[in-house]
């Protein structure tokens, strides 16, 4: 492996996550704006995402000016070293700071100060899978700090909003979830939810669950069934783009599934906001890039 | 409609809720730390009289010796929401610019000063940044850090939404109300 070609293509793959929205996620926005009506505060919040959207990718440069938290996940062949994977992809972050494909966004939580070079205990964050085929897929997150401070977590059984241990009460928390979110986490929305799981692996799968792209079926019938209704219901409460008021609330919602210990029920709910930027390559030994995931 | 320099306390009242805003003139960035800051007692190293602040992280790097501005959309305004306020009284503050809306703290305020809160679209961070025609300065920036710092923002044509204004209304505590009433009635 070239670490030099690594890193290349892995800055790539930080520009156009940056810059240039999933595909799917562009399709929902725009019938979210054909829906709207005419003149409202929700048509023009569309409106200007759009454009925003189109601009962002002309000019190469963020969509949203908070990059967030990269987050990245990489299934590794043999061939690939974990260190040396690390090495590259830093040295990739630094360089896309410096361009101003990223914002300065590592902050030290006791001192104040920021890194200046998003490096810095635990970012960027790295999930790391060995697998046995002969390519590289490296699958990656800009998380903006909006959409994070909305994430939240319900144990059940939850009294405040009556809801008990049962696909009834996981529909509950997600409504209830999509209401506070409103206005602050840069609706139109998507939910990445995971009922069950430990607190910390469930917040993991529901954040990892965005991963999905927007128009895919979730396999599992019972949970096909709640993400088509909560995401009905939710576009139908009126807190519209940008919580304006309107019939775009949620762009989609995606449930995944861990198993629990008998005396615990999380459900651990990860908000993204319209500025849905994921990417992802697969990559040869040699470095060539075969396919970018989430273009056409 | 077009809201231009100065912004006087006259012009700012005469705002509305759901009033579509382009501003043209100067503009301050200031979010979590400058805010703390200035509650706190620090001094402001510009004058803030009939001011805009905006809470914006922006990213801006330095090309040929000038700033220049590659994102620069609102950040959420809440976290202020302690501080808002006071600050508007203090500074005469006119606007502030943001995202999500700010609390009945700050919407009194808002009445006694005779200031507003403009919402821009968040995330829209290019079609924003295409609107800063200048960076003439920034503060602070070492003490807080690039997206913390004062920036100052000559900005053409800015647009925005007025969510609260002067008289007490905000789009923010309508839609909440509705979409509150909406769940339960979902809910049965």
């Amino acid at each position: 492996m070239d670490a030099k070609i690594l890193e290349k293509n892995l800055l790539e793959l930080i520009r156009r996550t940056s810059s240039q929205l999933p595909r799917d996620v562009v399709e929902v926005i725009d019938k979210g704006w054909r829906k709207e009506k005419k003149d409202s505060s929700g048509k023009y919040a569309l409106e200007v995402i759009r454009d925003n959207i189109g601009m962002a990718k002309d000019k190469s440069q963020p969509i949203c000016q908070d990059t967030g938290a990269i987050i990245c996940y990489a299934d590794l062949p043999q061939w690939c070293d974990e260190r040396l994977f690390v090495k590259a992809y830093e040295k990739a972050v630094v360089k896309a700071t410096k361009i101003g494909y990223l914002r300065q966004n590592s902050v030290d939580s006791i001192t104040g100060e920021n890194s200046g070079t998003n490096l810095g205990p635990g970012n960027p964050t790295f999930h790391f899978h060995p697998v046995k085929g002969k390519s590289l897929t490296v699958k990656m997150m800009l998380k903006g700090g909006g959409s994070e401070n909305m994430a939240c977590q319900y144990s059940l059984p939850d009294n405040r909003i009556g809801a008990g241990r049962d696909l009834a009460g996981v529909r509950k928390c997600l409504l209830d979830a999509t209401l506070n979110a409103q206005g602050k986490g840069c609706g139109p929305g998507i939910l990445g939810v995971c009922i069950g799981g430990d607190r910390g692996s469930g917040y993991i799968a529901a954040k990892e669950t965005l991963f999905r792209t927007l128009d895919d079926v979730n396999p599992d019938k019972r949970l096909a069934k709640l993400e088509k209704q909560i995401l009905k219901e939710a576009n139908s409460l009126g807190i519209g783009p940008m919580g304006f008021g309107g019939q775009t609330t949620l762009l989609g919602v995606k449930i995944t599934h861990r198993n629990r210990v008998p005396a615990s029920f999380f459900v651990s709910v990860a908000y993204m906001c319209w500025a849905f930027r994921r990417n992802g390559i697969v990559m040869s030994e040699g470095g060539k890039i075969s396919r970018w995931l989430y273009e056409s | 409609m077009l809201l231009e320099a100065p912004f006087t306390e006259k012009k700012i009242r005469a705002l509305r809720v759901g009033d579509k805003v382009e501003i043209t003139g100067l503009i301050y960035t200031g979010r979590d730390a400058v805010h703390k800051y200035l509650h706190d007692g620090g001094k402001s190293p510009v004058d803030l009289t009939d001011s805009i602040i905006y809470h914006c992280g922006p990213v801006v790097v330095k090309e040929k010796g000038k700033w220049v501005v590659k994102a620069a959309g609102p950040t959420t305004s809440i976290r202020e929401e302690p501080y808002q306020g006071p600050l508007m009284e203090k500074f005469k503050i006119r606007a502030v610019i943001g995202k999500g809306g700010m609390g009945p703290k700050t919407l009194e305020y808002c009445q006694k000063v005779g200031a507003v809160y403009f919402h821009a679209i968040g995330g829209a961070a290019q079609v924003l940044a295409e609107r800063v025609i200048e960076v003439p300065d920034v503060h602070m920036a070492e003490e807080f850090g690039s997206p913390e710092a004062i920036w100052e923002f000559r900005v053409e044509r800015f647009p925005v939404v007025v969510t609260m204004d002067s008289h007490g209304k905000s789009l923010h505590e309508k839609v909440l109300a509705e979409s509150t009433k909406n769940l339960s009635k979902l809910l049965g």
